[in-house]
Protein backbone atom coordinates (compact mmCIF):
# COMPACT_ATOMS: atom_id res chain seq x y z
CA UNK A 1 0.00 0.00 0.00
CA UNK A 2 1.10 3.60 -0.98
CA UNK A 3 1.54 5.52 2.75
CA UNK A 4 0.86 8.37 0.79
CA UNK A 5 -2.01 10.36 -1.15
CA UNK A 6 -2.36 13.96 -2.04
CA UNK A 7 -5.87 15.22 0.63
CA UNK A 8 -6.75 18.01 1.48
CA UNK A 9 -5.65 19.67 4.94
CA UNK A 10 -8.60 21.55 6.77
CA UNK A 11 -7.92 24.26 9.29
CA UNK A 12 -8.65 21.59 12.12
CA UNK A 13 -6.08 19.10 10.98
CA UNK A 14 -8.41 16.52 9.57
CA UNK A 15 -7.19 15.32 5.62
CA UNK A 16 -10.20 14.84 3.24
CA UNK A 17 -10.10 13.66 -0.03
CA UNK A 18 -13.25 15.46 -1.70
CA UNK A 19 -13.74 19.14 -1.67
CA UNK A 20 -17.29 19.92 -1.87
CA UNK A 21 -19.43 23.28 -0.53
CA UNK A 22 -22.91 21.96 0.23
CA UNK A 23 -26.25 23.56 1.00
CA UNK A 24 -27.59 21.95 4.33
CA UNK A 25 -31.00 22.31 4.89
CA UNK A 26 -32.18 22.35 8.75
CA UNK A 27 -35.52 20.41 8.04
CA UNK A 28 -37.50 19.31 5.00
CA UNK A 29 -39.15 22.94 4.75
CA UNK A 30 -35.73 24.42 4.07
CA UNK A 31 -34.88 21.93 0.84
CA UNK A 32 -36.32 23.82 -1.89
CA UNK A 33 -34.26 26.91 -0.94
CA UNK A 34 -31.01 24.61 -0.44
CA UNK A 35 -31.79 22.90 -4.55
CA UNK A 36 -32.31 26.52 -5.82
CA UNK A 37 -28.51 27.90 -4.66
CA UNK A 38 -27.15 24.68 -5.41
CA UNK A 39 -28.56 25.49 -9.03
CA UNK A 40 -27.44 29.01 -9.07
CA UNK A 41 -24.09 28.27 -7.67
CA UNK A 42 -21.84 25.71 -9.78
CA UNK A 43 -20.48 22.91 -7.97
CA UNK A 44 -22.18 23.42 -4.81
CA UNK A 45 -24.16 20.53 -3.31
CA UNK A 46 -27.48 20.40 -1.50
CA UNK A 47 -28.23 17.56 0.69
CA UNK A 48 -32.36 17.51 0.96
CA UNK A 49 -33.95 15.22 3.52
CA UNK A 50 -37.04 14.56 5.21
CA UNK A 51 -37.30 15.56 9.02
CA UNK A 52 -36.43 18.24 11.51
CA UNK A 53 -39.40 19.18 12.52
CA UNK A 54 -41.20 18.66 15.90
CA UNK A 55 -38.39 16.26 16.67
CA UNK A 56 -37.31 15.46 20.57
CA UNK A 57 -35.33 13.97 23.12
CA UNK A 58 -32.49 11.61 21.99
CA UNK A 59 -33.90 11.72 18.43
CA UNK A 60 -33.40 15.49 18.24
CA UNK A 61 -29.84 15.11 19.49
CA UNK A 62 -28.88 12.48 16.70
CA UNK A 63 -30.38 14.86 14.08
CA UNK A 64 -28.74 17.87 15.21
CA UNK A 65 -25.31 15.66 15.52
CA UNK A 66 -25.77 13.90 12.16
CA UNK A 67 -26.29 17.35 10.13
CA UNK A 68 -23.28 19.02 12.21
CA UNK A 69 -20.98 16.33 11.72
CA UNK A 70 -22.27 16.23 7.98
CA UNK A 71 -20.87 19.54 8.05
CA UNK A 72 -17.65 19.12 9.95
CA UNK A 73 -16.43 16.42 7.56
CA UNK A 74 -13.04 16.81 6.43
CA UNK A 75 -14.27 16.22 2.90
CA UNK A 76 -16.70 19.37 2.56
CA UNK A 77 -14.72 22.95 2.01
CA UNK A 78 -17.75 25.19 3.50
CA UNK A 79 -21.24 25.38 4.02
CA UNK A 80 -24.35 26.85 3.54
CA UNK A 81 -27.24 26.10 6.19
CA UNK A 82 -30.49 26.69 5.63
CA UNK A 83 -33.65 27.22 8.03
CA UNK A 84 -37.12 28.08 8.17
CA UNK A 85 -35.98 29.70 11.70
CA UNK A 86 -32.56 31.46 13.32
CA UNK A 87 -32.36 29.78 16.30
CA UNK A 88 -31.59 25.75 14.86
CA UNK A 89 -29.99 27.28 12.01
CA UNK A 90 -27.15 29.11 14.37
CA UNK A 91 -27.04 25.88 16.19
CA UNK A 92 -25.82 23.92 13.02
CA UNK A 93 -23.84 26.90 11.92
CA UNK A 94 -21.82 27.11 15.06
CA UNK A 95 -21.35 22.84 15.79
CA UNK A 96 -19.60 23.56 12.34
CA UNK A 97 -18.03 26.52 12.74
CA UNK A 98 -15.69 24.83 15.36
CA UNK A 99 -13.57 23.19 12.33
CA UNK A 100 -12.69 26.60 11.64
CA UNK A 101 -13.83 26.18 8.06
CA UNK A 102 -16.16 28.76 5.77
CA UNK A 103 -20.01 28.19 7.46
CA UNK A 104 -22.60 30.76 7.32
CA UNK A 105 -26.79 29.87 8.23
CA UNK A 106 -29.57 31.77 6.65
CA UNK A 107 -33.36 31.80 7.91
CA UNK A 108 -36.82 32.09 5.79
CA UNK A 109 -38.68 33.05 8.04
CA UNK A 110 -39.35 37.14 7.52
CA UNK A 111 -37.21 36.56 4.21
CA UNK A 112 -39.16 34.20 2.21
CA UNK A 113 -37.60 31.48 -0.11
CA UNK A 114 -36.42 34.34 -2.40
CA UNK A 115 -34.47 36.64 -0.44
CA UNK A 116 -32.68 33.47 1.51
CA UNK A 117 -31.71 32.20 -1.94
CA UNK A 118 -30.41 35.19 -3.15
CA UNK A 119 -28.30 35.94 -0.01
CA UNK A 120 -27.47 32.25 0.42
CA UNK A 121 -26.35 31.96 -3.14
CA UNK A 122 -24.34 35.24 -2.95
CA UNK A 123 -22.12 33.87 -0.10
CA UNK A 124 -22.35 30.04 -1.72
CA UNK A 125 -20.70 31.68 -4.91
CA UNK A 126 -18.22 33.50 -2.20
CA UNK A 127 -17.69 29.93 -0.52
CA UNK A 128 -17.12 28.00 -4.24
CA UNK A 129 -14.08 30.68 -4.88
CA UNK A 130 -12.71 29.42 -1.79
CA UNK A 131 -12.72 26.46 -2.42
CA UNK A 132 -11.69 25.64 -5.62
CA UNK A 133 -8.56 27.27 -5.06
CA UNK A 134 -7.81 24.77 -1.93
CA UNK A 135 -4.83 22.23 -3.00
CA UNK A 136 -4.16 19.18 -2.82
CA UNK A 137 -1.20 18.37 -0.42
CA UNK A 138 0.94 15.09 0.63
CA UNK A 139 -0.98 13.39 3.48
CA UNK A 140 -0.07 10.17 5.02
CA UNK A 141 -2.20 7.04 5.19
CA UNK A 142 -2.50 7.45 8.83
CA UNK A 143 -4.25 10.73 8.32
CA UNK A 144 -7.47 8.31 6.88
CA UNK A 145 -10.71 7.42 8.36
CA UNK A 146 -12.27 4.80 5.98
CA UNK A 147 -15.54 3.15 7.07
CA UNK A 148 -17.29 -0.25 5.86
CA UNK A 149 -20.74 -1.59 5.22
CA UNK A 150 -21.68 -4.03 3.16
CA UNK A 151 -25.17 -4.51 0.80
CA UNK A 152 -27.08 -7.14 -1.33
CA UNK A 153 -24.91 -9.45 0.43
CA UNK A 154 -24.65 -12.53 -0.69
CA UNK A 155 -22.63 -16.17 0.11
CA UNK A 156 -19.70 -14.55 -2.28
CA UNK A 157 -19.87 -11.74 0.09
CA UNK A 158 -18.88 -14.02 3.04
CA UNK A 159 -16.41 -16.16 0.93
CA UNK A 160 -14.63 -13.42 -1.19
CA UNK A 161 -15.65 -9.50 -1.07
CA UNK A 162 -16.39 -9.07 2.79
CA UNK A 163 -13.04 -10.99 3.32
CA UNK A 164 -11.09 -8.42 0.64
CA UNK A 165 -12.45 -5.63 3.23
CA UNK A 166 -11.05 -7.37 6.14
CA UNK A 167 -7.64 -8.09 5.04
CA UNK A 168 -7.64 -4.51 3.39
CA UNK A 169 -8.41 -3.12 7.09
CA UNK A 170 -5.59 -4.91 8.53
CA UNK A 171 -3.03 -3.21 6.92
CA UNK A 172 -5.30 -0.24 7.08
CA UNK A 173 -4.34 -0.80 10.81
CA UNK A 174 -0.86 -1.64 10.58
CA UNK A 175 -0.70 1.83 9.08
CA UNK A 176 -2.15 3.64 11.87
CA UNK A 177 -5.18 4.35 10.05
CA UNK A 178 -8.53 4.97 11.48
CA UNK A 179 -11.22 2.22 10.57
CA UNK A 180 -15.29 1.76 11.21
CA UNK A 181 -17.67 -0.71 11.41
CA UNK A 182 -21.31 -1.02 12.30
CA UNK A 183 -24.64 -2.30 11.18
CA UNK A 184 -25.52 -3.89 14.84
CA UNK A 185 -28.31 -6.22 13.44
CA UNK A 186 -26.60 -7.70 11.33
CA UNK A 187 -24.15 -8.79 14.01
CA UNK A 188 -27.14 -11.17 15.17
CA UNK A 189 -24.98 -14.88 15.39
CA UNK A 190 -21.91 -13.76 15.08
CA UNK A 191 -21.86 -10.99 18.20
CA UNK A 192 -19.57 -13.17 20.31
CA UNK A 193 -16.92 -12.80 17.80
CA UNK A 194 -17.06 -9.04 17.74
CA UNK A 195 -17.19 -9.17 21.63
CA UNK A 196 -13.74 -11.75 21.67
CA UNK A 197 -11.84 -8.76 19.78
CA UNK A 198 -13.22 -6.01 21.98
CA UNK A 199 -9.53 -4.91 23.29
CA UNK A 200 -11.07 -4.58 26.94
CA UNK A 201 -14.01 -5.64 28.92
CA UNK A 202 -15.28 -2.00 29.74
CA UNK A 203 -15.51 -1.75 25.24
CA UNK A 204 -17.31 -5.35 25.63
CA UNK A 205 -19.78 -4.14 27.36
CA UNK A 206 -20.56 -0.79 25.84
CA UNK A 207 -20.25 -3.22 22.38
CA UNK A 208 -22.91 -5.61 24.49
CA UNK A 209 -24.74 -2.76 25.40
CA UNK A 210 -25.43 -1.27 21.84
CA UNK A 211 -26.32 -4.59 20.52
CA UNK A 212 -28.55 -5.54 23.37
CA UNK A 213 -30.41 -2.23 22.18
CA UNK A 214 -30.95 -2.68 18.94
CA UNK A 215 -31.95 -6.42 19.61
CA UNK A 216 -34.91 -4.75 21.24
CA UNK A 217 -36.26 -2.56 18.92
CA UNK A 218 -36.13 -5.52 16.88
CA UNK A 219 -38.23 -7.89 19.55
CA UNK A 220 -40.57 -5.17 20.10
CA UNK A 221 -41.72 -4.57 16.91
CA UNK A 222 -41.26 -7.79 14.84
CA UNK A 223 -43.89 -9.77 13.48
CA UNK A 224 -43.54 -13.65 13.42
CA UNK A 225 -39.60 -13.11 11.87
CA UNK A 226 -37.88 -10.77 9.68
CA UNK A 227 -38.29 -12.39 6.88
CA UNK A 228 -37.44 -10.53 3.64
CA UNK A 229 -36.11 -7.61 5.96
CA UNK A 230 -33.22 -9.58 7.14
CA UNK A 231 -31.73 -11.15 5.56
CA UNK A 232 -33.54 -9.34 2.66
CA UNK A 233 -35.10 -10.65 -0.68
CA UNK A 234 -32.35 -9.98 -2.15
CA UNK A 235 -29.75 -11.68 0.29
CA UNK A 236 -32.36 -14.71 0.02
CA UNK A 237 -32.06 -14.65 -4.09
CA UNK A 238 -28.33 -14.67 -3.19
CA UNK A 239 -28.02 -17.68 -1.17
CA UNK A 240 -28.35 -16.47 2.37
CA UNK A 241 -30.34 -18.53 4.70
CA UNK A 242 -30.64 -16.64 7.74
CA UNK A 243 -29.38 -13.93 10.02
CA UNK A 244 -26.86 -16.01 11.56
CA UNK A 245 -25.08 -17.05 8.09
CA UNK A 246 -25.23 -13.45 6.97
CA UNK A 247 -23.99 -11.90 10.00
CA UNK A 248 -20.76 -14.25 10.05
CA UNK A 249 -20.18 -13.42 6.55
CA UNK A 250 -20.75 -9.50 7.38
CA UNK A 251 -17.56 -9.93 10.66
CA UNK A 252 -15.52 -11.01 7.72
CA UNK A 253 -15.17 -7.30 7.25
CA UNK A 254 -13.28 -6.55 10.38
CA UNK A 255 -10.36 -8.60 9.50
CA UNK A 256 -8.23 -10.49 11.95
CA UNK A 257 -6.13 -8.02 13.63
CA UNK A 258 -7.04 -5.64 14.80
CA UNK A 259 -9.15 -4.76 18.34
CA UNK A 260 -11.93 -3.29 18.48
CA UNK A 261 -10.61 -0.02 20.73
CA UNK A 262 -14.09 2.06 21.07
CA UNK A 263 -17.61 1.99 20.65
CA UNK A 264 -19.61 4.69 19.36
CA UNK A 265 -23.49 5.67 19.12
CA UNK A 266 -24.48 6.57 16.07
CA UNK A 267 -23.04 9.69 14.18
CA UNK A 268 -20.11 10.20 16.90
CA UNK A 269 -16.58 10.76 16.09
CA UNK A 270 -13.57 8.11 17.04
CA UNK A 271 -11.49 9.99 19.08
CA UNK A 272 -8.07 7.92 18.12
CA UNK A 273 -7.11 5.33 15.47
CA UNK A 274 -7.92 1.97 15.36
CA UNK A 275 -10.62 -0.16 14.56
CA UNK A 276 -14.03 1.33 15.91
CA UNK A 277 -17.37 -0.31 15.98
CA UNK A 278 -20.67 2.05 15.51
CA UNK A 279 -24.05 1.45 16.49
CA UNK A 280 -25.85 1.80 13.39
CA UNK A 281 -28.97 0.83 10.97
CA UNK A 282 -28.09 -1.83 8.52
CA UNK A 283 -30.03 -0.21 5.88
CA UNK A 284 -26.87 1.01 3.30
CA UNK A 285 -27.90 4.71 3.09
CA UNK A 286 -28.67 4.79 6.48
CA UNK A 287 -25.33 3.67 7.95
CA UNK A 288 -23.03 5.17 5.30
CA UNK A 289 -24.57 8.45 6.37
CA UNK A 290 -23.64 7.71 9.96
CA UNK A 291 -20.49 6.96 8.84
CA UNK A 292 -19.60 10.47 6.86
CA UNK A 293 -21.21 12.25 9.98
CA UNK A 294 -18.63 10.31 12.37
CA UNK A 295 -16.28 11.89 9.66
CA UNK A 296 -15.54 9.16 8.27
CA UNK A 297 -13.81 10.39 3.94
CA UNK A 298 -13.84 6.59 2.60
CA UNK A 299 -15.92 3.70 2.41
CA UNK A 300 -15.63 0.10 1.44
CA UNK A 301 -18.29 -1.46 0.30
CA UNK A 302 -18.69 -4.71 -0.75
CA UNK A 303 -21.85 -6.71 -2.65
CA UNK A 304 -23.01 -9.47 -3.27
CA UNK A 305 -25.98 -9.32 -5.80
CA UNK A 306 -25.44 -5.38 -6.18
CA UNK A 307 -26.36 -2.58 -4.35
CA UNK A 308 -25.99 0.31 -5.74
CA UNK A 309 -25.96 3.09 -3.32
CA UNK A 310 -23.51 6.18 -3.02
CA UNK A 311 -23.49 8.96 -0.33
CA UNK A 312 -23.14 13.10 -1.38
CA UNK A 313 -19.50 13.41 0.37
CA UNK A 314 -18.44 10.05 1.21
CA UNK A 315 -17.22 8.14 -2.01
CA UNK A 316 -18.26 4.78 -1.44
CA UNK A 317 -15.63 2.42 -3.14
CA UNK A 318 -18.04 -0.94 -4.69
CA UNK A 319 -16.12 -3.98 -5.07
CA UNK A 320 -17.81 -7.91 -5.74
CA UNK A 321 -16.89 -11.10 -5.90
CA UNK A 322 -20.10 -12.48 -7.65
CA UNK A 323 -19.32 -13.09 -11.46
CA UNK A 324 -22.82 -12.72 -12.01
CA UNK A 325 -22.93 -9.03 -10.96
CA UNK A 326 -19.46 -8.19 -11.97
CA UNK A 327 -20.53 -8.81 -15.63
CA UNK A 328 -24.63 -7.37 -15.71
CA UNK A 329 -23.96 -4.77 -12.98
CA UNK A 330 -20.06 -3.69 -14.22
CA UNK A 331 -20.66 0.57 -14.41
CA UNK A 332 -21.26 -0.21 -10.55
CA UNK A 333 -18.54 -1.65 -9.19
CA UNK A 334 -14.82 -0.43 -8.58
CA UNK A 335 -13.07 -3.49 -7.55
CA UNK A 336 -13.51 -7.05 -9.14
CA UNK A 337 -12.40 -9.70 -6.79
CA UNK A 338 -14.51 -12.82 -8.19
CA UNK A 339 -10.91 -14.19 -8.84
CA UNK A 340 -11.51 -15.31 -5.51
CA UNK A 341 -13.54 -17.92 -6.45
CA UNK A 342 -11.69 -18.88 -9.57
CA UNK A 343 -8.36 -19.88 -7.23
CA UNK A 344 -7.16 -16.81 -9.09
CA UNK A 345 -6.78 -14.39 -6.94
CA UNK A 346 -5.85 -15.03 -2.85
CA UNK A 347 -7.31 -12.25 -0.45
CA UNK A 348 -3.67 -10.36 0.05
CA UNK A 349 -4.07 -9.58 -3.68
CA UNK A 350 -7.50 -8.69 -3.25
CA UNK A 351 -6.48 -6.83 -0.29
CA UNK A 352 -3.83 -4.90 -2.19
CA UNK A 353 -6.58 -4.43 -4.94
CA UNK A 354 -9.05 -2.88 -2.96
CA UNK A 355 -6.04 -0.33 -1.45
CA UNK A 356 -4.73 0.62 -4.64
CA UNK A 357 -8.33 1.83 -5.11
CA UNK A 358 -8.05 3.61 -2.09
CA UNK A 359 -5.13 5.35 -3.15
CA UNK A 360 -6.44 5.87 -6.68
CA UNK A 361 -9.36 7.16 -4.92
CA UNK A 362 -8.02 9.60 -2.41
CA UNK A 363 -6.22 11.49 -5.00
CA UNK A 364 -9.23 12.32 -6.75
CA UNK A 365 -10.98 9.28 -8.93
CA UNK A 366 -14.42 9.32 -8.60
CA UNK A 367 -16.11 6.17 -7.47
CA UNK A 368 -18.79 4.67 -9.72
CA UNK A 369 -21.27 5.75 -7.41
CA UNK A 370 -19.80 9.29 -7.44
CA UNK A 371 -19.91 9.00 -11.25
CA UNK A 372 -23.29 7.35 -11.72
CA UNK A 373 -25.09 10.26 -9.29
CA UNK A 374 -25.61 8.24 -6.39
CA UNK A 375 -26.06 10.63 -3.09
CA UNK A 376 -28.26 8.77 -1.41
CA UNK A 377 -28.27 11.65 2.01
CA UNK A 378 -30.83 9.05 4.61
CA UNK A 379 -30.77 10.31 8.06
CA UNK A 380 -31.85 8.24 11.00
CA UNK A 381 -34.83 8.33 13.25
CA UNK A 382 -34.92 6.71 16.49
CA UNK A 383 -39.29 7.47 16.67
CA UNK A 384 -41.74 9.31 15.98
CA UNK A 385 -42.28 13.70 16.04
CA UNK A 386 -43.81 14.64 18.66
CA UNK B 1 -8.77 -27.61 -11.70
CA UNK B 2 -12.05 -25.98 -11.63
CA UNK B 3 -14.57 -25.35 -8.41
CA UNK B 4 -17.68 -25.66 -8.76
CA UNK B 5 -18.70 -24.98 -5.10
CA UNK B 6 -16.57 -23.21 -1.77
CA UNK B 7 -16.16 -24.83 1.75
CA UNK B 8 -15.25 -22.24 4.38
CA UNK B 9 -13.58 -24.91 6.97
CA UNK B 10 -13.79 -29.09 6.71
CA UNK B 11 -16.35 -29.19 10.36
CA UNK B 12 -19.05 -27.03 7.75
CA UNK B 13 -22.06 -29.20 6.37
CA UNK B 14 -22.66 -26.68 3.44
CA UNK B 15 -20.93 -25.60 0.52
CA UNK B 16 -21.43 -22.93 -1.82
CA UNK B 17 -21.81 -23.23 -5.00
CA UNK B 18 -19.55 -20.51 -7.26
CA UNK B 19 -20.75 -21.66 -10.51
CA UNK B 20 -23.72 -20.17 -13.08
CA UNK B 21 -25.83 -22.80 -14.21
CA UNK B 22 -25.39 -25.87 -11.69
CA UNK B 23 -27.81 -28.71 -12.95
CA UNK B 24 -28.58 -32.04 -10.75
CA UNK B 25 -26.89 -34.67 -11.29
CA UNK B 26 -23.35 -33.03 -12.16
CA UNK B 27 -20.55 -34.36 -10.71
CA UNK B 28 -18.74 -31.19 -9.06
CA UNK B 29 -15.70 -30.21 -7.45
CA UNK B 30 -15.42 -28.31 -3.63
CA UNK B 31 -12.53 -26.49 -2.28
CA UNK B 32 -12.21 -26.71 1.61
CA UNK B 33 -10.44 -23.16 2.18
CA UNK B 34 -9.34 -23.09 5.49
CA UNK B 35 -7.77 -26.60 4.71
CA UNK B 36 -7.16 -25.97 0.99
CA UNK B 37 -8.27 -29.26 0.26
CA UNK B 38 -10.80 -30.60 -2.12
CA UNK B 39 -13.62 -33.27 -2.32
CA UNK B 40 -16.01 -34.25 -4.65
CA UNK B 41 -19.85 -35.70 -5.04
CA UNK B 42 -22.64 -35.65 -7.24
CA UNK B 43 -25.04 -32.64 -6.45
CA UNK B 44 -29.09 -33.89 -6.54
CA UNK B 45 -30.86 -30.36 -7.56
CA UNK B 46 -30.48 -27.47 -9.48
CA UNK B 47 -28.61 -25.13 -7.07
CA UNK B 48 -28.13 -21.29 -8.06
CA UNK B 49 -25.22 -19.56 -7.81
CA UNK B 50 -24.42 -18.60 -4.55
CA UNK B 51 -26.88 -20.99 -3.20
CA UNK B 52 -26.07 -23.68 -0.75
CA UNK B 53 -25.25 -27.25 -1.22
CA UNK B 54 -25.84 -30.19 1.68
CA UNK B 55 -21.76 -31.50 2.49
CA UNK B 56 -24.28 -34.77 4.15
CA UNK B 57 -27.44 -35.88 4.85
CA UNK B 58 -29.58 -33.28 7.77
CA UNK B 59 -32.59 -34.15 9.84
CA UNK B 60 -35.18 -31.89 11.06
CA UNK B 61 -34.36 -30.20 14.31
CA UNK B 62 -29.96 -30.39 13.68
CA UNK B 63 -28.01 -27.54 13.21
CA UNK B 64 -26.43 -26.57 10.19
CA UNK B 65 -22.65 -25.36 10.64
CA UNK B 66 -21.15 -23.25 8.17
CA UNK B 67 -17.91 -21.12 9.21
CA UNK B 68 -17.68 -23.37 11.81
CA UNK B 69 -20.26 -21.77 13.95
CA UNK B 70 -24.06 -22.47 14.41
CA UNK B 71 -25.89 -20.91 10.92
CA UNK B 72 -30.01 -22.06 11.82
CA UNK B 73 -31.71 -25.15 12.02
CA UNK B 74 -33.31 -27.97 9.93
CA UNK B 75 -36.54 -27.76 9.21
CA UNK B 76 -37.59 -30.24 6.39
CA UNK B 77 -35.09 -33.16 6.00
CA UNK B 78 -32.21 -32.89 3.59
CA UNK B 79 -29.78 -35.43 1.61
CA UNK B 80 -26.04 -34.85 0.69
CA UNK B 81 -25.80 -32.66 -2.49
CA UNK B 82 -29.50 -31.12 -2.50
CA UNK B 83 -30.21 -27.39 -2.07
CA UNK B 84 -30.01 -26.38 1.17
CA UNK B 85 -31.89 -22.92 1.53
CA UNK B 86 -35.10 -21.33 3.37
CA UNK B 87 -37.32 -24.11 2.24
CA UNK B 88 -35.61 -26.38 4.96
CA UNK B 89 -33.22 -24.38 7.13
CA UNK B 90 -34.58 -21.66 9.76
CA UNK B 91 -33.05 -18.51 12.03
CA UNK B 92 -33.01 -19.68 15.74
CA UNK B 93 -33.03 -16.29 16.59
CA UNK B 94 -36.14 -14.32 14.87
Amino acid sequence: MKKEFFGYRRENGRVGIRNHVIILPLDDLSNAACEAVANNVKGTLALPHAYGRLQFGEDLDLHFRTLIGTGCNPNVAAVIVIGIEPVWTQRIVDGIAKTGKPVAGFAIEKNGDLNTICDASRKAKEFMHIATEQLRVPCSVNELWVSCKCGESDTTSGIASNPTVGNAFDKLWEAGATTLFGETTEITGGEHLVLARCANAEIGKKFQYFFDRYAKVVDDHKTDDLCDSQPTKGNIEGGLTTIEEKALGNVQKIGRKAPVIGCLDKAESPTGPGLWFMDSSSAAAEMVTLAAAGGFVAHFFPTGQGNIIGNPILPVIKLSANPRTVRTMKEHIDVDVSGILRRELNLDEAGDLLLDMLTRTCNGRNTAAEVLGHREFVMTRLYESA
Amino acid sequence: MAIDFVVHEEVDGVGVVVVEGLKAGSDCTGWIMQENKTIQFKVLSDIPIGHKVALKDFAVGDTVIKYNTDIGKVVAPIKKGEHLHVHNVKTKRW
